[in-house]
């Protein structure tokens, strides 16, 4: 089972609908005895990172999605999903995040339009599982004011450039995470997400 | 770098696409969930879909497109039309779409810019603009209308601009009531005026006839994308021909799909 968390907010449907298109089948949840048996766990996300931890707060979630992953349990954070990832977020004042990737999250330099909104360019900085099939330097779908800076630089697998030159596709072992929204980034993020599932179907039995 | 983002418009009626359409390769061309498949495959980058419904049970229909085209098309959609409230917006984010599109309920509640924001995030929250020139004035200015451009307002388009960014929109989507319909281009100083008084994106709208009437839009009026309706739906251009003739100008447009 791919278990799409469902934490009052974020885009739920398109996600379930990019991974019901590949042939699984999704479901949306938040129950803990759900994530403990899930494959696959993906987190999706919009809207601001310190609200999305308060959600999964309030959910009782964090302890058992830090001890998942901890646990090498495939897992998959989309843009807020990634961010919360961290230490913690600028957004808003400073907020604590999950702290499973050492670093901060930053707000985009100013001097060009925020959000970045639009199709750009993800560099494939080293041949990683996720990108089989795509193209190097294919465009995905971002919208996002804030992107994380880990300290460990080698945790950036993808990199995208908007003013600056940000990680955009972030992978430590089972862990990935993209600041583009897959679900939104046509044939290519439907591949992405089918890397993915098909990588975790493969390491974990149900 | 960021690509300019070319953008399809259909006019949404009681959940079928009005304003003709003349393609050879759908049965049904006044499908929502055909034309927006359609568009898909041919690489376009986002739909806008406006719903011009005048009834509740109309609306209802769009809200059940908007849940089926999710369910097959993986690209960004926006929904606009006859919003009023956070929740009819919550309604269509719900069924799948990215984000929602305000106008006139912004211009007469501007809190719902704000509220919208709070919930949902700004990424969600377009406010779209009509607006037209002034014809009295020395130096060039617009006024925004509501109600489908039938109802002035005296409101400064720019001033109005500037202020639902700054309550949270994410995106204005500028339309140029003057060019609207004509095919002869888009309101160029009008497009840049708005495009260098906002921080968030803007897309322009009204006017597209030929393709470098998108080039200009979105070079010498910094737009960072461009809408059309009839130029796609009646087959005039494609969306590959108009990236092509976009990347052989120079500017970085998304090839691939």
């Amino acid at each position: 089972m791919i278990a799409v968390i469902d934490y009052g907010a974020g885009n739920l449907r398109s996600v379930a609908n990019a991974i019901a298109r590949l042939g699984y089948q999704p479901r949306i949840t938040s129950a803990a005895r759900d994530l403990l048996k899930a494959q696959a766990i993906i987190l999706p996300g919009v809207g601001a990172a310190g609200n999305t931890m308060e959600n999964l707060r309030n959910l009782g979630l964090v302890d058992l999605l830090k001890k998942l992953i901890a646990d090498n349990r495939p897992f998959f954070g989309v843009c807020i999903g990634l961010q919360v990832l961290f230490t913690g977020t600028e957004e808003g004042g400073w907020h604590n995040c999950l702290g499973i990737i050492p670093g901060r999250v930053k707000k985009l330099p100013d001097g060009l339009k925020v959000p970045h909104m639009g199709w750009n360019q993800v560099r494939q900085r080293v041949s990683h599982p996720l990108f089989e099939g795509i193209p190097d330097g294919a465009d995905f779908y971002f919208v996002h004011s804030y992107y994380g800076e880990p300290e460990d630089n080698s945790l950036v697998v993808g990199e995208t450039d908007y003013g600056i030159t940000m990680g955009s596709v972030i992978a430590r072992d089972n862990l990935v995470a993209t600041q583009f929204h897959p679900e939104k980034s046509g044939e290519h993020g439907l591949k992405m997400y089918d890397n993915f599932i098909r990588r975790a179907l493969a390491t974990r039995t149900p | 770098m960021l690509t300019k983002r070319i953008i399809p418009c259909l006019d949404v009626k009681d959940g079928r696409v009005v304003k003709g359409t003349s393609f050879v390769q759908l049965r049904d061309a006044g499908d929502p969930v055909a034309l927006a498949s359609f568009y898909y495959q041919q690489g376009a980058d986002e739909l806008v879909f406006l719903d011009i419904s005048a009834t509740p049970e109309g609306r209802d229909t769009l809200v059940e497109a908007v849940e089926r085209i999710s369910e097959q098309v993986f690209m960004p959609l926006t929904v606009g039309g006859g919003l009023r409230t956070t929740a009819d917006m919550r309604r269509l984010l719900k069924a799948g779409a990215d984000k929602v599109s305000i106008n006139t309920a912004a211009v007469l509640t501007p809190e719902l810019i704000q509220e919208g924001a709070e919930k949902f995030g700004s990424q969600c929250i377009v406010v779209a603009i009509d607006a037209k020139r002034l014809d009295t004035s020395p130096e060039p200015k617009w006024e925004v209308y509501i109600h489908s451009g039938q109802q002035p307002t005296g409101i400064d388009a720019l001033l109005w601009a500037r202020q639902a960014v700054q309550k949270g929109a994410g995106e204005i989507l500028l339309t140029s009531i003057d060019a609207d319909g004509h095919r002869a281009g888009y309101d160029i100083e009008l497009t840049r005026a708005v495009s260098e008084a906002v921080t968030v994106p803007v897309i322009a709208s009204g006017g597209a006839g030929e393709l470098e009437d998108l080039y200009q839009a979105l070079v010498t009026g910094k737009a960072d994308a461009v809408l059309a309706a009839s130029i796609f739906h009646y087959g005039t251009y494609s969306i590959p021909e108009t990236k092509a003739y976009l990347a052989k100008k120079g500017l970085p447009v998304r090839i691939d799909r």
